[in-house]
């Protein structure tokens, strides 16, 4: 949350709620919703680091709100997140644990637990399939955010179709 | 500690969990097909039971090979089972001829193909008038079916096209309006996205689902999970046999939902 909120704030100053806004617009319903209380915290740790400063401002009637902005190390940071690739998804490494160890346990199947897990992964392709059909189609960000989602799966399913072709074999 | 995703599971051999809501529009039992090609006997399928309600969207997925093309087509009686028998709405089809297939998939089945197999020197139109006529639809009542589906289907500018000049997905639709103009009860698709790009599969997703709500019975074939998600019931064929039989419209298992898998780390 912490580098997002960050290249959130590059266009200019902004409040916790408007932070949240902007979340949820960008993701739209792909994204679960934000707990402000969250980006609150965030937004203080921030502010502890140097990266972000906030300004106390009065309201009438309404207790005082914190704009924040970008700090020049706060854009530092954030030079280096773009700069940096991200991580290679993982195995689903829980899974295979399971799987790799069933057989010495005695106290499970392997093309048992592999049909389980395949159905599990098939609900939630088709969780994400009815999000995606519910989501505004124009909105490129969610859609697209839903479909790697969908790919991840695809990949898993594929996997769980191969350890049952070699696993079955065996048997 | 039981799980209650077991009581979704149906094996097409146990209808006892079914609600009885009269017979199915599809029973098969202990269907066998072998293919006798060059080299050794290819089991295709190996002692099938499946039973399809009236108004059920079936998945079949599988490896390559795994036989579910073979299955498809002796559901639709393009092949013959080497034994087992069919029943369609109740009706045994063991004894159909060739001629009374050829009579079911213009009256009561619809079929597409990844390939859409149209008929590449009829317009667009009379690829899709042609079954209708064929199962002695007036001329006029042809046309308004054709008209209705290719303007739902987004293809009402198509209707003077040569199939040639469309794109893959484009073909597609016009294969599904084909399928679907004698109002089949039964829509059978084997890879129906197949040779589509994403895109093409998204169009074909949203097709079927929406078909599927208004009623259309569908089994799908095909071995992408994005695709089968569309249904409401997948079954997993291995080499031949149906490995597992799941309901999938119901909520994860887990209470995190979607979130777990849509969750971004900053």
């Amino acid at each position: 949350m912490r580098l997002p909120l960050l290249a959130l704030l590059a266009k200019g100053p902004a409040h916790g709620y408007e932070l949240k806004q902007d979340l949820e617009q960008l993701l739209g319903a792909a994204y679960p919703p934000t707990n402000v209380g969250q980006i609150y915290v965030t937004l203080g740790r921030l502010e502890k680091s140097g990266l972000i400063e906030g300004e106390e401002i009065a309201q009438e009637s309404r207790p005082n709100k914190k704009i924040y902005r970008l700090t020049d190390s706060g854009q530092e940071a954030l030079r280096a997140w773009f700069e940096e690739t991200a991580d290679e998804p993982r195995v689903r490494d829980e899974f295979f644990m399971k799987l790799a160890l069933a057989p010495r346990t005695g106290l499970a199947d392997q093309i048992a637990l592999i049909n389980k897990q395949r159905r599990e992964y098939l609900i939630t392709m088709r969780n994400l399939s009815k999000l995606a059909a519910a989501e505004d189609r124009d909105n490129r960000i969610s859609q697209l955010l839903i479909e790697g989602a969908m790919l991840h799966l695809q990949a898993d399913l594929d996997w769980l179709e191969r350890c049952q072709e070699e696993l079955e074999e065996l048997e | 500690m039981s799980d209650p995703a077991d009581d979704s599971i149906r094996t097409g051999a146990d209808d006892s969990v079914r609600p009885d809501t009269g017979s199915p529009l599809l029973r098969a039992e202990g269907l066998v097909k072998t293919h006798h090609g060059e080299g050794a006997p290819a089991h295709a399928v190996r002692g099938v039971d499946l039973s399809v309600r009236h108004g059920e969207f079936v998945a079949v997925t599988g490896p390559s090979g795994a036989g579910k093309s073979t299955l498809l087509h002796l559901l639709g009686g393009l092949q013959r089972p080497d034994s087992g028998s069919l029943w369609l709405d109740g009706e045994c089809t063991d004894a159909y001829s060739e001629a009374r297939w050829a009579v079911e998939r213009r009256r009561r089945i619809g079929i597409v193909f990844q390939f859409f197999n149209l008929v590449s020197n009829l317009t667009v139109a009379d690829n899709v008038e042609l079954p209708a006529l064929l199962a002695g639809t007036s001329a006029r009542q042809a046309r308004a079916e054709r008209e209705t589906l290719l303007a739902e289907l987004g293809l009402e500018n198509k209707a003077r096209s040569m199939p040639g000049e469309l794109s893959g997905g484009e073909q597609q639709r016009v294969a599904l309006a084909r399928a679907l103009v004698n109002q089949p009860r039964l829509l059978l698709a084997d890879e129906p996205a197949g040779s589509l790009d994403s895109k093409g599969t998204r169009e074909v997703m949203r097709l079927l689902s929406r078909f599927h709500q208004r009623g259309q019975t569908i089994v799908l074939v095909t071995h992408d999970a994005r695709l089968a998600s569309a249904a409401d019931r997948a079954i997993s064929f291995f080499d031949g046999r149906i490995a597992d039989d799941a309901e999938l419209d119901r909520a994860p298992r887990r209470g995190t939902g979607l979130s777990g898998v849509l969750e971004l780390k900053g």
